[in-house]
């Protein structure tokens, strides 16, 4: 089951060694990082981390914002019809990357619900990263924001939502493309969003809207 | 490694142990015992130069090919800052793929020594076939633009810091090799900077380019002019070949074309609309700030010894 603390059975010190040997040194050189108020970030969960989506890569650099010491505790989601097929990616996505799959759409008219297993995360005590896009999108557009978020937030009131803008990799690496092309990337951590999230759509718009004040913050690099 | 600090090459980098450690005693040791806490802001930045002298001095002794491959590392760090600050199309996504390569293509010339492929293949070569391979996007809106930045960036990040790399194959007139022109070049430029920045917070009243830098004085710029005048001669002898005239001449050359590198730069960032290239180094900004004056002195260094020092060797 994903949605077990350790899915893997691997030993705790799998994931920082990976992250700490591999990923970091691997965005660092082949991409370098710009990162602002990396301090914000949470350390102990139960917390919701949010960001804008436009790369496969956004869930390790996300991830790679925080301390090896909280990496074991941090879980993001990640789309079961396209990383939960079978083999290598489906292996990677939940044992190394920590991910729990989530289950985007109906099948056949009914499914279960698909945020039970990012709420049991959160009831352990666990620190979930989601994309509330959904999608990729068209490089460095960020699309409107999902109500899964909101929904979430609503069930486990008191849970910090804490934005984080990124920007660079919908030109490093978009949608669609294998090679990346070394570019910076930037990432700015925001503090807990204050809004209600009885209030699906307003809720939504603050997050959105604390979302787009981070990314103000980021150096422009306008393509075209 | 210990054979490279011979020829007076260890003199030096004693010499910049000790301008790192009279830094740190005026960044953290001064205000202590004043009973203050010293500006965090200089502090991290000696901290920096500690750093960056490390890596480099160690690069340098390593050998030649480390000595190279650290060059050539600096250029794909410039090269990306430089990509990365400068606003493409996304239709050329590809082609930067094609610019990088233009790194690996140019270091092979300085490791195999080959000064006539060095010294043609980014001005010459990709100067002509780069605008073709944007062509091929079917794309012209933008085309000059992208053609021109994307040409600009090479030539500073690649071609021009690609001449310290070339230092260092060039045959040996003075026992501390191509170590100590490489040495030589690098402190005399990074002393200038300082010195400039020094001077200038110290005197400086007249503005000497309002527009794009505005901190930058006519009293910085002579100040840091001078000291680097009388550094240039006084070590010219210990690791290079360089006699008394000529040193002088590079003495006041080097830190005037550092000024131009360091105002030219900041023209690009004002343009650009941002302070720093990036946050790489802490203090600093990232490596297009640290280098800017270097793109400008290492061509200007190395043609001057190639005509005069070397011409009558060839």
């Amino acid at each position: 089951m994903p949605d077990a603390a350790d899915p893997a059975g691997l030993p705790t010190w799998v994931r920082p060694l990976f992250f700490a040997a591999i990923v970091r040194p691997a965005l660092l050189i082949g991409f370098g990082l710009g990162m602002r108020h990396r301090e914000r970030l949470p350390q102990t969960g139960p917390a919701i981390v949010v960001a804008n989506h436009n790369s496969h890569l956004d869930t390790l650099l996300l991830l790679s914002l925080f301390r090896l010491s909280t990496l074991g505790r941090v879980r993001p989601a990640a789309a079961a019809d396209y990383f939960g097929k079978a083999g290598v990616v489906r292996w990677v996505t939940q044992h190394l990357i920590g991910a729990i799959l989530i289950e985007r759409h109906h099948e056949g008219g009914r499914r279960a619900d698909p945020l039970a297993p990012l709420s049991a995360a959160l009831e352990r005590g666990e620190i979930v990263l989601l994309f509330p896009e959904g999608t990729r999108g068209q490089p460095e557009v960020r699309e409107a924001f999902k109500t899964g978020l909101a929904h979430l937030a609503r069930r486990h009131a008191g849970v910090p939502v804490i934005p984080v803008a990124l920007r660079g990799l919908g030109h490093a690496l978009p949608k669609g493309e294998w090679i990346p092309v070394p570019l910076n990337l930037y990432a700015a951590v925001g503090e807990a969003v204050q809004a209600d999230p009885r209030n699906k759509p307003a809720f939504t718009a603050a997050v959105e809207a604390a979302i787009d004040k981070l990314d103000a913050e980021l150096p422009t690099s306008v393509w075209d | 490694m210990l054979d490279t600090l011979r020829g007076g090459v260890g003199a030096v980098l004693g010499f910049i142990l000790l301008l790192l450690i009279v830094a740190t005693f005026i960044s953290e040791v001064v205000p202590r015992l004043r009973g203050r806490s010293g500006s965090p802001e200089l502090i991290s930045r000696v901290r920096a130069w500690w750093v960056m002298a490390g890596l480099f001095v160690l690069a340098v002794l390593v050998g030649k090919r480390v000595g190279i491959a650290f060059v050539m590392l600096l250029s794909y760090l410039a090269l990306k800052e430089y990509l990365s600050l400068v606003p493409q199309r996304s239709a050329d996504r590809k082609v930067l793929l094609w610019v990088y390569l233009a790194i690996p293509l140019q270091y092979l010339w300085v490791f195999t020594g080959r000064y006539g492929m060095f010294i043609i293949t980014l001005p010459v070569y990709l100067f002509l076939l780069l605008p073709f391979r944007l062509m091929l996007t079917g794309i012209t809106q933008n085309f000059l633009r992208a053609s021109s930045t994307l040409h600009w960036g090479l030539m500073l990040t690649v071609f021009c810091l690609g001449h310290l790399a070339y230092l260092l194959v060039l045959p040996p007139l003075h026992p501390a090799g191509g170590v100590g022109l490489l040495l030589y070049v690098v402190l005399v430029t990074q002393f200038n900077d300082v010195a400039q920045y020094v001077s200038g917070k110290s005197f400086g009243k007249r503005k000497i380019v309002p527009q794009v830098s505005p901190g930058k004085t006519w009293e910085g710029f002579l100040g840091g002019l001078v000291a680097t005048a009388v550094l240039a001669v006084l070590i010219a002898p210990i690791i290079t070949p360089l006699n008394r005239w000529e040193a002088l001449i590079l003495g006041l050359l080097l830190p005037a074309v550092g000024f131009i590198g360091d105002v030219t730069m900041s023209a690009v960032k004002r343009d650009l609309g941002v302070k720093d290239a990036s946050s790489l180094i802490p203090g600093h900004g990232g490596i297009l700030d640290r280098v800017d004056s270097l793109m400008f002195t290492a061509p200007v260094f190395f043609h001057f010894i190639y005509y005069f020092v070397y011409g009558p060797y060839r």
